[in-house]
């Protein structure tokens, strides 16, 4: 009933968008810092393309989970080239719901003995 | 970097619009950050990379321009339809066409490398080709260097006795070689081989694929079996595949064709009936191989001085056999189905730049609220892609339908199945002439109207379209009705040629005539007296029958059998070379009654009779053309000529008849009794053609004549069992076939010139409503203003008739060789054309004049 919840109807979220809103949770970012901060969360294993990130970023403004925001950093800090994405209210809704899903996941594997780190 | 940003433009523009600066900056830190392999590796991620999100990109937008151009067509259903429906007509008329131009023209014949399959001919003067004497087949096989194989073939009939009710089949004499030469091989059992072609060798026979299936009931354990054809046993020794047909696909069977040496038929070399087919070499070009053949031809020549007389050879392609006629009336129909696809797409672009204006203020609000000009452009062309398809698929279905309506028009002389099929070459041609369509007549109009200086649209009131739209417009209704001119006036032309053809007498009676083939065996009806008792007890019991007014026997029926001509030599006449085309008369065997069965007058004299025998003067009856040739405003009657071994007197003179066919001209003829044939004389003229004249319907007189034939001899099979009228129609069917396929399309280009003319009238008058509605209001009367909008029209119509003319006067040039005699130029036919131009745009204005006449001052006045 994508109407009576509009963020389960997204899910389960692609692995770059779910990234991505990780990345633009706490602070606005741009492209790149994007890259890097997935990049530095995952330990390098993750390293989005420009491809994937602009075609994930044009989608997610399309689905509302993300916006362009045109406050930007003190002019030493920028690059005009820039631009920055904000999470939306949306966005933080669907993001939560993708970790209870994941939880939820996580939960019955551990319950069919998949535990991790011990024995 | 610039490497980069040309590889970026794979990308939608849009896209990279939006993102290109970025994605270039997060590429120059990435290169400045990599050295050594790890740049080459950057590079091929790269490629990887770009080339799959741009194609997911791609695909995203597709997905949302389906979806959008969906809900815009069926938001105006009737647009819509119109143009699925411009487009089903013309893709179809043009996939249908091609089908049939494709199986017939293009595609290669069903043999190993084609290409290298040639026929043999003589050539004599008079005469572009003549079949081989036997005697010259074997010196031409011996002689010449240019051909891997050699092969002779004659077409022969057989009775078939033994599987059922007695049958006639088709059939065809070959030598040992032909089905090497074509690269052939039996799907079971096995081929001739050269013991088979000697004198004295075991019946040996090669059955077709449909024969098999038919009359053998698919029997698996067919090879080995015996037959009896024309009462001598034979032994099946294989079965050939199922799309072998040769050398037509009425041929059921083969068997091994035997020269006997000692035969005088064999030696001589102006008995001209085998057709030959030939293999080239690898690389030896047809040219070579023509030179070679006049070459042997000329030594023959001087071997043979009297036989061999001006006797040359020709070498032509077996693609090329195909008849002048059927190609180009192929290439008639080809030509009318593209002028058909052409009016549709000028009428598919005129909607589509109608739709374009009307739409101009929605795009202006696309682009005002961000999307690019190459969204919309893409957006349009989507839209019209979405059409093209629509409609293509639709044609594919029309084609489908219209193809075996078309298979008429396939050559019986080829060897290739009857039915063309809509198979996947079919399919893509469709296919491309779709996307071809919608894309070359949807990019013009969505670029013209995504204009960006057109996207002043969004200004109160402004006004869509400007005088060079209008124009262009114009052009393209005039294209149409040039081309819908073009085709009235060929398929008018058309239809007179074969009203010609129809209208002429084919010199005997054609209603009430049944006809059937009793072909007698042989050896069993070698003897003369044999034959003789046969036709007379059929003859006598037929006539007999209640209704029957008279019943004959001859050698072939006209129209069925167009050769049978014999060279004529007249005491006291310059001799010429027997062979020369002007000197030769068609000859046939014929009973009593004959004349009179068939309604051909007998001038003067007599006909043959039953006391005409052997032992009697030996007498013939000529027709008029043949009198006015040898003895012009002389007594004809008791003279003398040499045909066919025997000297023979002038007993009676008939009337001439079309024996070649309707449109064809004929050789005199020459009738001369059944009993004077000496035994195993002429076995091939033995009359086997049964006419009946009666006012009963044939299909009641069939069974009691089934019952005659039987009782007569029990083992006799009946066949070609047709009435005279369906042989005489039989003469212009193809013709009809051509003639209503041009005229559907004549028809269908009639109605879309129409609908332009209304189209684009309808806009105009909704574009100067206001213009209008100042004049009415201003005191115009109706009449003028259906006068100014009937005028514009009609200013269209002659714009287009004109160039019209021209074009068709030259189409009918093209096809004069199937014209029997009309002019190109017709004056009847163009006046009908043009008359019918003249009703298609008055009916075409009516209605957009009515609507303006119907304005309403005040309102249009207002609505500004």
């Amino acid at each position: 009933m994508p109407d009576s919840n509009p963020a389960a109807a997204l899910l389960p979220l692609p692995p770059a968008t779910f990234h991505i809103l990780l990345a633009v949770a706490a602070e606005d970012r741009h492209g790149y810092a994007i890259i890097q901060d997935v990049a530095a969360r995952t330990n390098g294993e993750l390293k989005l393309s420009p491809g994937t990130l602009y075609r994930s970023i044009q989608r997610m403004l399309e689905q509302g989970l993300i916006v362009e925001t045109h406050e930007r950093p003190a002019p030493e800090l920028d690059d005009e080239r820039r631009r920055y994405y904000r999470i939306t209210p949306f966005g933080a809704d669907v993001a939560r719901a993708e970790t209870r899903r994941l939880s939820q996941l996580v939960t019955m594997a551990r319950d069919c003995g998949f535990a991790v780190g011990r024995a | 970097m610039r490497l980069y940003g040309f590889l970026l433009r794979v990308y939608p523009a849009s896209f990279r619009a939006e993102y290109g600066d970025e994605m270039r900056a997060i590429w120059a830190r990435r290169r400045r950050d990599a050295s050594g392999v790890s740049v080459t590796l950057l590079w091929i991620a790269a490629l990887f990379e770009v080339l799959s999100n741009a194609a997911a990109i791609h695909w995203d937008i597709l997905r949302q321009d389906l979806r959008y151009a969906v809900r815009t067509l069926a938001s105006s259903p009737g647009f819509a339809l119109t143009a699925i429906l411009v487009l089903a007509l013309g893709v179809g008329a043009n996939t249908a066409a091609f089908s049939v131009t494709d199986f017939v023209l293009i595609r290669p014949l069903p043999f190993p490398d084609p290409g290298r399959l040639v026929n043999l001919w003589e050539k004599l003067p008079g005469y572009s080709r003549m079949e081989l004497s036997p005697a010259n087949y074997l010196d031409w096989r011996q002689m010449s260097q240019s051909f891997d194989a050699m092969g002779a073939y004659w077409n022969i009939a057989v009775n078939l006795v033994g599987q059922g009710d007695p049958e006639h089949l088709e059939a065809a004499g070959v030598t040992a070689d032909l089905f090497s030469a074509l690269g052939a091989q039996p799907m079971m059992g096995h081929g001739f081989t050269p013991a088979e072609d000697r004198e004295g060798a075991p019946g040996t026979v090669l059955l077709s694929y449909q024969l098999w299936q038919g009359l053998f009931g698919g029997d698996p354990e067919v090879v080995g079996k015996g037959v009896r054809l024309d009462d001598e046993p034979f032994e099946i020794i294989g079965v050939m595949p199922r799309d072998f047909h040769f050398p037509s696909r009425d041929t059921l069977l083969w068997m091994p064709m035997r020269f006997h040496e000692h035969d005088p038929d064999f030696k001589d070399r102006t008995n001209n009936y085998l057709s030959v087919v030939a293999r080239l070499k690898p690389g030896i070009p047809v040219a070579r191989a023509r030179a070679e053949m006049v070459t042997i031809a000329s030594r023959l020549e001087k071997q043979y001085p009297d036989e061999n007389k001006q006797t040359s050879a020709d070498v032509i392609p077996l693609r090329d056999e195909l008849s002048q006629q059927s190609r180009l009336l192929l290439l008639a129909l080809s030509g009318a189905a593209l002028c058909v696809l052409l009016i549709a797409c000028a009428n598919l672009a005129n909607l589509l730049m109608a739709r374009g204006l009307a739409r101009q203020k929605e795009l202006a609000v696309r682009a005002a609220i961000g999307a690019g000009r190459e969204r919309l452009v893409r957006q349009l062309i989507t839209e019209s892609l979405v059409l093209a398809l629509l409609g293509g698929a639709l044609g594919v279905l029309v084609a489908a339908a219209a193809v075996p309506l078309l298979a008429r028009l396939v050559p019986t002389s080829l060897p290739i199945a009857q039915t063309p099929s809509v198979d996947l070459r079919v399919l893509l041609f469709a296919a491309a002439a779709s996307i071809l369509t919608g894309l070359g007549f949807g990019v013009f109009p969505a670029l013209r109207a995504c204009r960006s200086s057109d996207f002043s649209a969004l200004r109160e009131g402004a006004r869509a379209g400007g005088g060079r739209k209008e124009r262009l417009r114009s052009a393209l209704v005039m294209a149409e009705v040039m081309a819908s001119m073009v085709l009235l006036v060929s398929a008018g032309l058309l239809i007179k040629a074969l009203w010609r053809i129809q209208g002429i007498d084919p010199g005997f009676r054609a209603s009430g005539v049944l006809t059937l083939k009793t072909a007698l065996p042989m050896p069993k009806y070698e003897k003369t007296a044999a034959r003789a008792e046969f036709y007379t007890r059929v003859i006598s019991a037929a006539t007999a029958l209640p209704g029957v007014s008279g019943a004959a026997y001859i050698s072939f029926l006209p129209m069925t059998m167009t050769g049978g001509v014999w060279a004529v030599n007249v005491a006291g006449q310059p001799e010429e070379a027997g062979r020369n085309g002007a000197h030769t008369a068609s000859l046939r065997y014929v009973t009593p009654g004959f004349f009179a069965t068939m309604g051909i007058p007998l001038d003067r004299g007599r006909d043959v009779s039953d006391s005409d025998t052997l032992d009697s003067t030996w007498v013939a009856v000529v027709s008029e053309s043949f009198v006015r040739r040898y003895w012009p405003h002389q007594d004809p009657l008791g003279r003398h000529f040499k045909m066919a071994f025997s000297d023979r007197t002038v007993v009676g003179i008939a009337a001439d008849i079309h024996v070649r066919g309707l449109d064809r001209a004929s050789e005199p003829q020459v009738y001369i009794p059944y009993r004077q044939a000496k035994d195993g004389w002429l076995i091939g003229y033995a009359p086997k053609d049964l006419v009946i004249h009666s006012s009963a319907a044939p299909s009641a007189l069939l069974p009691a004549v089934r019952q005659i034939v039987h009782s007569a001899d029990p083992e006799q099979p009946i066949s070609n069992v047709r009435t005279m009228a369906d042989i005489v129609d039989d003469q212009t069917a193809s013709r009809v076939a051509q003639v209503r396929v041009l005229g559907a399309f004549a028809v269908i280009a009639f109605l879309l010139a129409g609908i332009g003319i209304h189209g684009l009238l309808a806009f105009a008058v909704s574009r100067r409503t206001q213009e209008i509605g100042v004049r009415i209001a201003l005191g115009a009367r109706p009449g003028g203003i259906v006068g100014m909008i009937v005028r514009q029209g009609a200013w269209l119509a002659v714009a287009g008739t004109v160039p019209g003319m021209v074009l068709a006067y030259a189409a009918g040039r093209a096809i004069q060789g199937i014209l029997a005699g009309v002019e190109p130029g017709d004056g009847i036919t163009f006046a009908c054309a043009i008359g019918l131009c003249l009703v298609m745009t008055v009916l075409g204005s009516l209605l957009p004049a009515m609507r303006a006449v119907r304005i309403d001052p005040m309102q249009a006045i207002r609505s500004e």
